[in-house]
């Protein structure tokens, strides 16, 4: 029942997966009070009509008051007191009081729901209009001033940056995230007990302090300079405690029975995690790293104080610095352009769909539960051996005249075999030296094109004479006089 | 004699497993260095400031470093009335919101609405600091408006420069407040609370629950005896972790406030302040001191947050509903 985990982002409890066995549980629905009464429909909507009509006529008859908000509000006091008063008419007092809790709870919820779909609609709605724009997509905003139409520029630079950074991100907090989650729960001590403690206090570290914290290290007392990687660590920094925690929900959740059955029939420690705790968890530890993906992909304040603004676009995170979406959104709106301000909003939708797509990845991922990946196997070969049923005899037939013209071919392949194995190392050495002049090849196209990229990238950047000996730099990474040549 | 003492036990470890307990414990400690340098990096960086304003860190209400004249009073005050602003407004929504998917959704739907709510926590914050800047800001007004002229006489309430009597006054003085950057931040936090809310609501007892029907009463009574005293735990948990949330929120804060270096006490009247919108705000600019002084701002905030966040782990842990995790 319960292995998929909704795993909430910050949540202290466990789901208590091993207070009652599955089948008992399964067995034990919750009950729930329900039936509506001709009398209860009647009572509510006699005093949704009477709180309108008393509502209009206040409006405009008698109060000087206005606006949709009051009359929203004039109405709905006016509708819970028509509506206790009729349904006081002919039940107790608890009961009143059960209905208006419930008239309550509804609509706290739906103005909860309405007020979180409205914030998403009203970005898509302000945004629909720089999103049609197929450049809004494929260029940067290095060559788009802010009078410029949206037609031209485009938020390239901030989508290839949210990829870099949350790549470099994840690749620190995958490894170390989920080790740490299994320490957790597979070698308990003391020691244990305080990285956890300390992990739930971290889980709401604001992000502007983890920015702080990258930015008083790295920047200021290694005096790196600002750049994509330096945002990454920030980004790490606060991703770290939310998949730690989330993963850490995830393994409390497997049945010790399994693990116990694992030691019992002799395997070791790191044999039962490796075969029976990652396996049996994977779901929702996928469901754990992508949640905390989508955190870190959202966050501004880390990207604004340890990579800093550019209109351009930039593939290196070690120098310069590095747009994210969340960054150029904040930048966009800004200025008090119109265009900039709709490149904000379509930027803000692109950055929705983005979280929203990993959210329904996490859904699936994490909705795959055993039972269903298994039915889901059953069904793919039920099927496969409904289409191939009727290509048997044909299988069968090919099958046998391939094997007929392998035993006929068997001694001529037997002779070429002999006679071409005292070759086979020269063979070997032109392959390689092909393989290697191919290589070469790609890598000077990739130089390139990617100093090609630069160049139009730095155009309206000032070259920076800032090149830290100490990194040995990647051999993709161009030489900036070239670029400097480019330019007119 | 000795036959009762158990024998000791020894285990021993193949290779693998000792490789693997020390990859894993390593790795823990990796995590607790980090962070616990976060803490140690700004309290290193932040001495420095500290060290020449003292006391006064907590009292002074200017923010001008470079002259020796700083402190976080009115940062401070800003971004605890925010918060509280938040939570205000954010802990009867989710509340409600929790209650209404655990006790009254339809069973079809509960676990799309689970779904939307988690998805609802990982909307960036950015995109409700749009939201607050580009509609509410202007949409409110009137709102504020009302309650300052009704409830002016509470003193958070009022708001100065107005005279109620001017039918042309700029609404101008109601806009960039807190009250409006509490309201966003509320969304922002509101489903964070519900989904721990919801989560120790479900885990109410099924016995208790239908003990409580039995004996005649109401769906709400029965979620008042039975499941809110079981969630109490929760609840407060839940909203202290929103309320950690709430004062370490800066862009969407940025965006809405105007940024005013005086104790402001009244939530509706333009112009607030909030620690992590400082930071935003003057860390490009700052010197090597002003910028020692902002990590000393950090600092107060980072020990904020973790002293609340432990207070909620504490609370959950103590309660009934927390009591296995």
């Amino acid at each position: 029942m319960t292995d998929t985990v909704a795993i909430p982002a910050a949540s202290p409890t466990t789901l208590r997966a091993e207070v009652l066995p599955e089948e008992q549980r399964a067995g034990r629905e919750e009950r729930r009070v329900s039936g509506v009464r001709i009398s209860d429909m009647l009572s509510a909507t006699g005093a949704a009509v009477a709180s309108l009509c008393l509502t209009s006529v206040l409006f405009t008859q008698i109060a000087p008051l206005s606006g949709p908000i009051a009359f929203a509000v004039v109405a709905y006091i006016l509708f819970m007191l028509f509506y206790a008063i009729l349904v006081a008419l002919d039940e107790s007092r608890p009961v009143v009081i059960d209905r208006l809790i419930l008239v309550g709870v509804h609509t706290l919820a739906f103005t909860i729901f309405a007020t979180l779909a409205f914030v998403v609609i009203f970005s898509l709605v302000r945004g629909a209009e720089a999103l049609p724009y197929l450049n809004f997509y494929t260029e940067d905003m290095s060559l788009a001033g802010p009078l410029d139409p949206l037609s031209d520029g485009g938020v390239l630079h901030a989508i290839v940056g949210t990829l870099i950074q949350i790549t470099i991100a994840l690749a620190i907090t995958i490894p170390l995230g989920l080790t740490t989650a299994i320490f957790l729960n597979e070698v308990p001590s003391k020691f244990s007990r305080f990285v956890r403690t300390i992990v739930e206090a971290m889980t709401a570290l604001p992000s502007i302090v983890a920015g702080l914290f990258i930015f008083a290290s790295f920047i200021l007392l290694f005096g790196l300079e600002k750049s994509g990687f330096a945002a990454s660590l920030a980004i790490s920094v606060m991703m770290l405690p939310i998949m730690i925690r989330s993963a850490d929900v995830v393994l409390r959740l497997v049945p010790s029975t399994l693990k116990e059955a694992s030691i019992g029939l002799g395997a070791g420690q790191w044999q039962t995690v490796w075969r029976v705790i990652l396996p049996t968890s994977r779901s929702g530890l996928v469901t754990a790293i992508i949640l905390a993906t989508a955190r870190g992909i959202g966050e501004t304040s880390p990207v604004l104080l340890t990579s800093g603004f550019t209109a351009s676009l930039n593939l290196d995170p070690l120098h310069g610095p590095m747009v994210s979406l969340p960054l150029a959104i904040f930048q966009f709106v800004k200025s008090p352009e119109p265009t900039m301000i709709a490149r904000g909003f379509g930027t803000a939708a692109v950055l929705m769909f983005v979280v929203l797509a990993l959210f329904v990845f996490a859904r699936i991922i994490g909705g795959q539960t055993i039972a269903v990946k298994e039915r889901r196997a059953e069904g793919r070969r039920a099927f496969w051996n409904a289409v191939l049923t009727p290509l048997r005899p044909l299988a069968r037939l090919i099958a046998k005249g391939f094997r007929a013209v392998v035993t006929v071919s068997r001694p001529a392949v037997e002779s070429a075999v002999r006679f071409l194995k005292p070759h086979l190392a020269t063979a070997g050495a032109v392959i390689v030296a092909l393989a290697r002049r191919f290589a070469r090849e790609v890598r000077a196209f990739v130089v390139l094109t990617f100093s090609k990229i630069r160049a139009a990238a730095s155009r309206k950047r000032t070259p920076e004479a800032l090149e830290s000996p100490e990194d040995p730099s990647t051999p993709e990474t161009p030489e900036t006089p070239p670029a400097k040549d480019d330019t007119p | 004699m000795s036959l009762d003492i158990p024998r000791s036990l020894t285990t021993l470890r193949d290779p693998a497993d000792v490789i693997f307990r020390g990859v894993a414990r390593s790795g823990g400690i990796i995590v607790l260095t980090i962070m616990s340098l976060v803490g140690l990096f700004l309290g290193f960086r932040a001495w420095q400031a500290l060290s020449v304003s003292g006391f006064s860190f907590l009292t002074e209400q200017a923010w001008e470093p470079d002259s020796g004249r700083f402190g976080i009073a009115a940062v401070l005050v800003g971004t605890i009335l925010i918060a509280l602003v938040a939570v205000a407004i954010a802990v009867p929504l989710a509340t409600g919101t929790a209650l209404y998917i655990t006790e009254y959704a339809p069973r079809k739907i509960r676990s799309f609405l689970i779904g939307l709510v988690d998805l609802m926590a990982a909307i960036p914050s950015v995109v409700y600091g749009l939201w607050g800047f580009f509609f509410l800001q202007g949409n409110i007004t009137p709102v504020s408006k009302w309650i300052s002229m009704t409830f002016g006489w509470i003193p958070i309430f009022a708001v100065d420069g107005v005279d109620p009597n001017d039918p042309l006054a700029s609404v101008t003085v109601y806009t960039s407040s807190t009250f409006i950057a509490g309201i966003v931040v509320a969304f922002m936090i509101a489903p964070i609370i519900t989904s721990i809310m919801r989560e120790v609501f479900a885990q109410a007892p099924l016995g208790e629950r239908e003990g409580a029907l039995a004996l005649g009463s109401t769906r709400w009574g029965m979620i008042r005896s039975v499941v809110i005293p079981f969630g109490k735990g929760g609840m407060i948990g839940g909203t202290m972790l929103g309320l950690g949330r709430a004062l370490g929120e800066t862009i969407a804060v940025y965006m809405i406030i105007s940024p005013v270096f005086v104790i402001q006490p009244h939530i509706l009247q333009n112009g607030s302040n909030s620690v992590s919108s400082l930071i935003a705000l003057r860390y490009g600019e700052a010197t090597e001191f002003g910028t020692s002084a902002l990590m000393a701002a950090g600092l107060t905030l980072f020990l904020m947050t973790l002293v609340i966040n432990f207070g909620a782990s504490a609370v959950v842990a103590r309660s009934r509903s927390g009591a296995s995790s």
